[in-house]
């Protein structure tokens, strides 16, 4: 009896000092295994008095369970320490930058036009588009601009030869649709415009955004409306301050400039806004009836507007961007500003 | 147009200050620019009256004067101008006085002499760009009162933006009556009264184009004194509205221009031959102009003639020959209305740009002519005497611009302006802008002022109320609109995808100028003529670009100027194409890369990009087709491109793009860092998509076989896969080409390529016997067609 006792601890004194799996399962095969000490002990039963035999036997049975279950126990305690060891060994640095190509990015222009698009697709707006080298009659004549109006003095224009010119603004869109399409209408024009002028505050290229809303009863009103909600939404203010004057282009009557207050400080004067607190951003007006006659729109029965904005200032605006050209050198240090 | 304010307020002074008369006029739609003072600050400077003046005893150029300066005071002055001298009234800044350069007056010895003080000229007061010498002033000026009050040099200068439909407001008159409407003013009109004939000189007119000229108002004035000088008060007035003041003459006629908007000119009578004769010029005339330049003159052009030919460009320049000068003493005045259509467009063709044809384009009131020769008569008299003889006026009534009576209906205003309005407030405000009103019932008949020429429609009726009303006042309305979808067709690829997916790889997006530099257009396209700008801004940006790359290789070798070594770039627009006379411009989409394949970073190899990383980039953008299959990469040569490295992009057989290195000639003229790697796509070829369709997915486990095919160099990897998916019957699903290898135990000139061969059925597991007769079928093929063995 005293053997048995001593040979369990002596099997649990062997447990504790191993340390792999291998080790434990040479203990397991002398102790468990078909050969093994205790194995052995169980075939003698047979030896012993049939009366001895089932105390033995229970005794010898308590024995092998007490170290099978400290063999579990101690395979756990290795198998738990060699994950812990593993995860370890698998730690990394987290902090290091991930790995592969990097995104780009947009154009500010295109970021804005796409910005400027989505709010016009929201209210029913589709685009348009038109061609950028035009004739004089889809960028002057239809748009009540005959040859040597004053108006034309105010577009400096690029030409190719007597008919053919960049369009010096997206205008023509609104005619080529108009053209095309019955009323009611309603579109804009996103693209380049060209005009022969270049300094610190003009590109002979730049960007417009053009609109047409043509319907039975579309007023002034309703311009304001779109215009008003628009200009909060873009600069994302909604108390922001807008003021309608009135100006003149050949192609609307009423005609009207829109200021916004200024972004940058907020109407208090500063130097974007040459110290009045306004900016203005865009032009409009209500369709002028000589435009609806070339196109062969009724004005008795149809009304409608226009506007336009010029996408680089909204972007300068909106980004603080200080220098215009600065969108057309594509200078990556600029570009990716804007990712 | 720059208005003194002053000289406003004496005729129109509603009870407002500068800043709310700014604010007033922009939002009238005269919109203000800017509020100015009208000269420099600069204190302590009396009018003094030179009483002595001796030579400098140590300097040549130097006098010494002594100056008046009220009072019986006088100081001593070194004086330096060539024009001094005694009993000459000048401005004086006194010790202490601080001028506009902010340079403070102090007592200093000059060459051994002591000044008590400094004699201005008006350049040194910042009243004129140069001067020749002291500012004379007029010999009644009081000694010793400020300059500043003397010249009522506190004074604004409002300069507005007029826009062009405005000519009425070129001229004070029209700033007033405006500024007296909106302000419910009285204007003080400067009189303008007949002035009597004091002797019977006329010179006849004749109106041979009475439709160009339908009137011209002339007049002879004898006996003028030509030492006369004009006034300060009207010259600082003229300085003050930006004109340089010349000679009494030509000081008066701009001088009422200025007042009342009629341009003016003045002829010498001692040059004029017999009559006057309006009309068109004859082919071969010319004419010397004032500004020196001798000018063909066309059969467009309206002319001023005498007997002898042609005197003057009607409205826009006056001749040399006839120009008045210093030793003038009889004129003929005129004063005409010109049409604005035959005044349009001239000036420009023959490089003139002045203030008079400047306002016969815009439009002058055409009856305003006998007012304004009266007025300059007055002015001249006062200035520099003379004799009037009568007044000429040759006019053709039926060729005067016809007052429109313009109907307007307040149904027409509530749908222009979505205001309703009080017929009496319609009626109040048309009144006092001037218009006679007659109320028809349910409408009203509107006869605009012969100022106002700029309104003929309802629309512009409409507008004049909106703007007198108050833009700010107009009602704002969000519409209720009918709804309705637009079409969204899914067998069109949207131009974001193709931005996003380039994005999403590393490219920047950017936007070059559309029109090019002709030497990067000449080496990156060769074979095309671009199409050249008539009036180019500069010389590198001349011609219309007929590829991207043109653009981008450009913002490429800027970027690599500083140094950025590492540039993806692409953009999106249009070419513009010259095909057999016609023009076409069509949308493209390109890219350009060179430097590192990979931004530096730890963990991944450094390597230089290749044609297959742009490769696998436009293989990116075709995949947003949903048929990559139908795009083809085809061996073929292009001009700028490496003749190893570039593919033609065909779309079902036709080119619809290009994708290759930049050859090497092109980078070292364009100054380039290579190798760069280009690539341009036709959008309307990668446009159009297919949308998904469903096919079935196969319930059986694929199996997968890898082959090695050696092949001579010469035979492209493409073929290679096209005969084994030829040959591969339809139990093949997938090709994948894993390696490709060269040298070692593969002899000269041939290359091995491997593929990984997938194979499936859709009815029933695939078993080995029938996976090999299908890749036995395939090496048959390849053999067979490309002389290709296996690799074992």
């Amino acid at each position: 009896m005293q053997e048995l006792v001593e040979l369990v601890h002596d099997a649990q004194l062997a447990l504790a000092q191993a340390d792999d799996l291998a080790r434990l399962d040479q203990i397991r095969v002398h102790y468990l295994g078909k050969k093994g000490v205790l194995t052995e002990r169980l075939k003698q039963l047979g030896k012993l008095p049939a009366e001895q035999r089932p105390p033995f036997g229970q005794m010898i049975n308590e024995a092998k369970e007490e170290i099978q279950q400290a063999l579990e126990a101690r395979k756990s305690a290795l198998l738990a320490a060699q994950l812990e060891s593993q995860l370890g060994a698998e730690a990394i640095d987290v902090t290091l930058p991930g790995r592969g190509q990097r995104p780009g990015g947009l154009h500010p222009i295109t970021r804005t036009l796409e910005r400027i698009e989505a709010f016009f697709n929201q209210v029913g707006f589709i685009v348009a588009e038109g061609p950028e080298i035009e004739d004089d009659f889809h960028n002057f004549e239809a748009l009540n601009i005959p040859a040597h109006h004053p108006a034309r003095a105010m577009h400096d224009t690029f030409y190719f030869d007597s008919r053919l010119l960049l369009r010096t603004h997206t205008s023509n869109v609104q005619i080529r649709t108009m053209e095309a399409q019955a009323s009611p209408l309603r579109i804009i024009a996103p693209g380049r415009v060209y005009r022969c002028d270049s300094d610190i505050t003009h590109t002979p290229m730049f960007h417009q955004v053009e609109g047409l809303f043509v319907d039975e009863e579309v007023s002034f009103a309703d311009l304001r409306g779109v215009l008003d909600d628009f200009l909060r939404q873009f600069f994302e203010k909604a108390d922001l301050q807008v003021r309608f004057r009135p100006s003149y282009f050949p192609f609307t009557e009423p005609s009207a400039e829109v200021d916004i207050q200024c972004v940058m400080c907020g109407g208090e004067g500063c130097r974007v806004c040459s110290h009045t607190g306004w900016l203005e951003v865009l032009g409009c007006g209500m369709v002028h009836p000589a435009v609806f006659q070339q196109v062969g729109i009724d004005s008795e029965r149809y009304t409608g507007y226009a506007f336009g904005m010029g996408v680089e200032r909204l972007a300068m605006l909106r980004y603080g961007v200080n220098d215009l050209r600065l969108f057309f050198e594509n200078d990556l240090r600029f570009l990716q500003q804007f990712r | 147009m720059r208005i003194s304010e002053q000289w406003l307020r004496e005729w129109v002074d509603p009870a407002i200050s500068t800043a709310e008369l700014a604010a007033q006029l922009t939002l009238a739609g005269l919109e203000v620019d800017s509020v100015e003072p009208a000269a420099p600050a600069f204190s302590g400077v009396v009018v003094g009256q030179v009483v002595e003046l001796e030579p400098h005893p140590q300097a040549d150029r130097l006098r010494v004067a002594r100056v008046e300066v009220g009072q019986g005071e006088t100081l001593q002055i070194v004086c330096g101008a060539p024009n001094a001298r005694v009993g000459m009234r000048a401005p004086l800044a006194l010790l202490g006085a601080v001028l506009p350069d902010g340079v403070q007056i102090v007592a200093a010895e000059l060459r051994g002499v002591y000044s008590q003080g400094m004699l201005c000229s008006a350049r040194e007061l910042g009243l004129a760009e140069s001067a020749e010498g002291l500012l004379e002033l007029p010999a009644d000026s009081p000694l010793g009162e400020d300059l500043r009050r003397l010249l009522w040099l506190d004074d604004r200068i409002i300069e507005i933006d007029l826009t062009p439909n405005r000519g009425d407001c070129l001229g004070m008159a029209g700033v007033a009556r405006e500024v007296g409407v909106l302000n419910r003013c009285e204007v003080k009109f400067i009189a303008a009264d007949p002035v009597a004939a004091a002797i019977d000189a006329v010179l006849p007119v004749k109106l041979s184009a009475p439709a160009d000229c339908p009137r011209y108002v002339g007049r002879v004035v004898r006996g003028l004194d030509p030492a006369a000088g004009t006034p300060p008060w009207l010259q600082e007035r003229l300085r003050r509205a930006g004109l340089r003041p010349i000679s009494p003459l030509v000081d008066v006629t701009n001088y009422v221009m200025l007042e009342l908007g009629q341009p003016m000119h003045a002829f010498d009578l001692q040059r004029l031959a017999g009559g006057i004769e309006v009309r068109r010029a004859q082919v071969g005339e010319t004419l010397e102009l004032l500004n020196g330049n001798r000018v063909e003159l066309d059969s467009e052009t309206l002319l001023i003639a005498d007997h002898n030919g042609p005197l003057a460009i009607a409205g826009i320049m006056g001749g040399a020959a006839s120009a008045v000068d210093g030793q003038t003493h009889d004129v003929f005045l005129e004063s005409a209305f010109f049409s604005p259509t035959v005044i349009a467009g001239r000036a420009r063709r023959y490089g003139l740009s002045t203030d008079s044809s400047h306002r016969f384009e815009r439009g002058v009131d055409p009856q305003l002519q006998v007012r304004a020769m009266e007025r300059a008569t007055r002015l001249l008299l006062d200035i520099a005497g003379g004799r009037p003889g009568p007044i000429v006026e040759a006019v053709a009534p039926e060729h005067l611009p016809a007052e429109p009576a313009i109907k307007l209906r307040p149904e027409r205003i509530r749908r222009l302006l979505g205001l309703d309005i009080e017929g009496e407030q319609v009626v109040e405000i048309l009144t006092r802008l001037g218009m006679a009103v007659a109320d028809e019932g349910d409408r009203w008949l509107v006869v605009p002022p012969s100022f106002r020429f700029d309104i003929t429609l309802e629309a512009d009726l409409i507008e004049e109320l909106g703007r007198i009303y108050g833009y700010s006042r107009l009602p704002s309305r969000t519409p209720l609109l009918r709804m309705g979808f637009h079409p969204q067709p899914e067998s069109q690829v949207n131009l974001n995808r193709w931005r996003e997916t380039l994005v999403q790889r590393g490219f920047q997006e950017a936007i070059t100028y559309s029109f090019v530099d002709p030497r990067f257009a000449q080496a990156l396209d060769p074979e095309r003529q671009p199409l050249a700008l008539a009036n180019p801004i500069s010389e590198d940006l001349a011609v219309m670009r007929t590829t991207l790359w043109a653009g981008l290789v450009k913002a490429l070798v800027y970027n690599q100027k500083r140094q950025q070594a590492r540039v993806r770039l692409f953009e999106i627009g249009l070419n513009f194409l010259p095909q057999g006379g016609e023009l076409v411009q069509e949308r493209y989409l390109g890219g350009v890369i060179c430097g590192e394949a990979l931004p530096e970073q730890w963990g991944e190899s450094r390597r230089v990009v290749d044609f297959f990383d742009l490769k696998a980039d436009v293989e990116a953008l075709l995949a947003l087709t949903g048929q990559p299959e139908a795009f083809a990469f085809v061996k073929a040569p292009h001009p700028a491109l490496h003749p190893g490295q570039t593919a033609r992009i065909d779309l079902d057989g036709r080119p619809c793009g290009w994708l290759g290195a930049l050859h090497p000639a092109v980078e070292r003229r364009l100054e380039l860092e290579g190798p760069v790697f280009v690539f341009e796509l036709r959008a309307d070829a990668v446009a159009s998509a297919r949308a998904p369709q469903f096919s079935e997915l196969s319930r059986f486990p694929a199996s997968r076989r890898d082959i090695a095919v050696v092949v001579d160099e010469g035979v492209a990897a493409g073929a290679v896969a096209q005969c084994i998916q030829a040959h591969g019957g339809e139990l093949l699903r997938e090709i994948r080409l894993f390696d490709v290898f060269r040298g070692e135990n593969l002899p000269a000139g041939r290359k091995s390529l491997a593929f990984g061969l997938i194979l499936q059925d859709f009815s029933r597991n695939l078993i080995d016997q029938v996976v090999d007769e299908t890749i036995a079928k395939i090496i048959a093929g390849l053999e067979a067609q490309l002389g290709a063995t296996l690799r074992v």
